[in-house]
């Protein structure tokens, strides 16, 4: 049932490749989930999610400090190596300092694509941060327009938005589904799915998605699998599926998460009501905020306990990446937040690569023996 | 009341009696810091602002305008830094963060630091068209003081500045004033508020103007220079003293260049330095270059603050504060850091560049190794990288620093000869 979305996982750059040869479709590249995806989608093309480009980062440190991210300086060695040949574009939200020049070095470095910047507000709650919103996304669809040589029609956006909406829908579901029976889907596996649904074709995702929701619910009370301490995974992007597995066999296991790759993707869907992108910016406004944004003082740590009282767990595990400011910033905050609601948290920051597995063993089986 | 007042005014007025004997810089420095300590007691509002925020609607509302950006470098340069960095680690704030928030984060909490801290804010300003790391930071102090917070969102200008991020920060101006007189309960005097726009201006021509003195030979005087004299533009901008100040360093440096004075005795390499000081090693640095003979004449960020004039609208000041604000040099793409680079290399006529690989400072650093080759592609001259941070020593080593000036400077004088 889930082969599809591990075979995608593998090697997401040939999968780009196949859907772009044999779909005949443009395929465009972007980061972090405030893209406006659906605006793609309705271009015709096909969005693909970036993520960090793993193992070994050499052609990136000619452009990059050591103290930059490995998520940025990663994407910039997948692109200098040409892993990124068979993008027809790629597109840059504004969220934090770090991609904010990456955008700089890639466009003055990288060449074969178009390159679009979507300088979305910083501030999302106000009136004029709403209005900002919405022109940057109209100038966003009038720019792939432009450089994809196509019209996007509101009709368009507004499939555009049910697509996204049922696939948000969906992997909301299996969420509660694995909240409330943990032992029917590996940590892992439902990772897989949810990453796979930012780089597969979306046609094929919000058909996959609703079996997978079936599938699931089948197993439900067959008293599969072991249940373990229950926790709540939070941070940016989470780009290391075997975080899962040391956890689960640490004893614990993964109930809820807050991560980009994660809840705050899926959480909230494009309400209608208004026009087409104004709907869509009104979504980007509201869905939880990411740290490089700014809703309020205290909505991130309120959410965050809220997400652990609702889904009955036991401990939060932060998982940072090295140099990451926005994160690191809210960190001391959120632990407050927790510690004042009797939650206990550990943390865990990673590089490009995982600490050993035996020391994350020790460190995950040490918390959850703690709680 | 009255008696704690009048206790504090007479303090104040022995203390600038006694900086009076002292050089001009510190006096008004002093007077500044003195007064916002005793905000309260005179019935003044005291807002914390961003570096490159805009300033002058405070000044116009009779606000006092504190500076945990100067803080921070006042606290490096008097090597405390290494000392509250810690503190906020222990807070839980990583080291990799920024160290003029991570010492401002801690300073607050003991209130320690060269000046005892900084005064208790009524409002907090934060402009994000230096970084992403104000935002954070300001966050954290709004929650610490509980205090309104008021954020000025410039979007970043990748390849210029496009016409609905102008209209969205035109209209967070309106925002700001409104936010103003909620806070103060007050009116803006869009009259003072005209008069504060134009001595911001002069006070920013006169800065350059200053700085413009450094492209004679020998240069009168040096980027370290520059970084002590800075102070004034940056927290009192659109106040008189500012004019007056540098009137007066503008005169003095018209006449060392009449007569051929330079900061540094023998002047005969000049260099260009880029990105933030290294607050506690200056004094090192500038003897280190001048035993070469070498001169940082100029820098990318003591020109910042006089860096947009163009954008200004002498009649129109609070308008055009819209794009002046929002195309500042860390608010725009690496290429066009890159042209502005090139424009003072040639202006300054330097034969070298000193990058501060700054740990602390993304928006500023990560772009440096392709700033870095566009120079060396296009002027022909050599750059040297020295990794380091503006308050926290530990990333400093001064011996390795040492051996690669010396190195870069054999370089240097290899093409010269
Ligand atoms: S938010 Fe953090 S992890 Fe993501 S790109 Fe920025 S610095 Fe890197
Ligand atoms: S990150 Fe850079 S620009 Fe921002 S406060 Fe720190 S030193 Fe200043």
């Amino acid at each position: 049932m889930l082969t599809e979305f591990h075979d995608a996982l593998k090697d997401p750059a040939a999968y780009g490749k196949r859907l772009k040869e044999e779909g005949g479709r443009k395929v465009v590249g972007y980061f972090c989930s405030y893209t406006p995806e659906e605006i793609i989608y309705a271009a015709g093309a096909h969005p693909f999610r970036l993520f960090g480009a793993g193992d070994g980062i050499h052609l990136a440190d000619a452009h990059f400090q050591s103290y930059c991210c490995s998520l940025v300086r990663g994407a910039l060695e997948g692109a200098l190596a040409g892993r990124f040949d068979f993008l027809d574009g790629v597109v840059f939200p504004h969220t934090c300092d770090s991609i904010q020049r990456l955008s700089d070095v890639w466009r003055m470095n990288v060449r074969g694509h178009f390159h679009l910047d979507v300088v979305l507000p910083v501030k999302l709650n106000t009136d004029s941060a709403k209005a900002y919103m919405t022109d940057v996304l109209e100038k966003f669809r009038n720019d792939l327009e432009r450089k994809l040589g196509t019209s996007i029609t509101e009709d368009g956006l507004k499939k555009a938005a049910r697509t996204f909406n049922d696939i948000r829908g969906s992997l909301k579901r299996l969420y509660e589904l694995k909240s409330e029976n943990p032992g029917i889907v590996s940590g892992a596996d439902l990772y897989a799915v949810v990453k796979a649904s930012m780089i597969m074709d979306r046609d094929r995702v919000v058909r996959l998605l609703p079996g997978v929701v079936r599938e699931l619910e089948k197993r439900r009370g067959t008293g599969e699998g072991e249940e373990g301490k229950r926790l709540v995974l939070a941070g940016g992007i989470c780009n290391h599926p075997d975080v899962y597995r040391v956890i689960e066999e640490a004893g614990g296991v993964v109930v809820w998460d807050d991560l980009c790759t994660g809840s705050r993707y899926f959480e909230e869907v494009t309400e209608g009501g208004g026009s087409p992108v104004a709907d869509l910016a009104g979504h980007y406004l509201a869905r939880p905020v990411c740290p490089a944004k700014h809703s309020g003082l205290y909505a991130r740590a309120e959410r965050l306990v809220e997400i652990v009282k609702e889904k009955r767990a036991a401990g939060v595990v932060f998982l940072f990446l090295k140099f990451c400011d926005p994160h690191s910033f809210d960190y001391p905050y959120l632990k407050k937040a927790l510690d004042e609601a009797g939650i206990p948290s550990m943390v865990l920051e990673v590089e490009d690569r995982l600490p050993s597995e035996g020391q994350l063993t020790t460190r995950f089986e040490t918390f959850v023996h703690m709680i | 009341m009255s008696q704690v007042l009048l206790y504090l005014l007479a303090k104040v007025k022995k203390l600038i009696l006694h900086f009076k004997k002292q050089n001009k810089m510190k006096e008004i420095m002093t007077v500044y810091y003195m007064e916002a300590k005793s905000a309260r007691v005179g019935g003044r509002k005291v807002a914390w602002i961003t570096s490159g925020g805009p300033v002058e609607p405070l000044i116009a509302m009779d606000v006092i305008p504190v500076y945990p950006e100067n803080h921070g470098a006042m606290i490096g340069a008097s090597k405390m830094g290494v000392g509250l960095c810690e503190t906020a680690e222990s807070m839980g704030y990583s080291t990799d963060l920024c160290s003029y928030a991570r010492s401002d984060i801690a300073c607050a909490t003991v209130n320690g630091g060269p000046i005892g801290g900084l005064p208790r804010p009524d409002m907090l300003v934060c402009c994000n068209n230096i970084c992403g790391t104000v935002l954070k930071w300001y966050e954290v102090q709004a929650r610490y003081f509980d205090v309104p917070l008021f954020i000025l969102d410039t979007p970043f200008c990748h390849v210029g500045f496009a016409q609905e991020a102008k209209r969205y920060v035109r209209k967070q101006l309106d925002e700001y004033i409104n936010f103003l007189e909620k806070v103060c309960g007050k009116k803006m005097d869009h009259d003072r508020m005209k008069e504060v726009g134009k001595l911001s201006l002069e006070g920013q021509r006169l800065w350059q103007a200053v700085l413009d003195t450094t492209a004679n030979r020998p240069a009168p005087m040096s980027a370290f220079d520059a970084f002590y004299h800075l102070a004034l533009i940056v927290t009192l901008r659109g106040t008189p003293v500012v004019v007056e100040y540098y009137t007066q360093l503008l005169a003095k440096m018209k006449d060392r260049v009449a007569k051929g004075v330079g900061a540094v005795p023998n002047e005969k390499y000049r260099l260009l330095w880029d990105n933030i000081p290294i607050w506690p090693r200056t004094r090192w640095l500038s003897q280190k270059f001048a035993a070469h003979d070498a001169c940082l004449v100029a820098d990318t960020y003591t020109s910042a603050w006089c860096g947009t004039m163009k954008y200004i609208d002498e009649n129109n000041f609070f308008d055009s504060m819209a794009e002046a604000y929002t195309r500042i040099y860390l608010n725009i793409g690496v290429d066009e850091m890159a042209r502005i680079v090139i424009g003072m290399v040639d202006k300054y006529r330097v034969d070298g560049i000193v990058m501060h690989s700054n740990r602390s400072c993304k928006p500023y650093s990560l772009g440096q190794y392709d700033i870095q080759r566009i120079v060396e592609k296009e002027r022909g001259i050599p750059s040297l990288m020295i990794e380091a941070d503006m308050v926290d020593e530990r990333s400093f080593s001064e011996s390795q620093v040492a051996t690669r000036i010396d190195a870069f400077m054999e370089v240097i004088k290899q093409r010269k000869s």
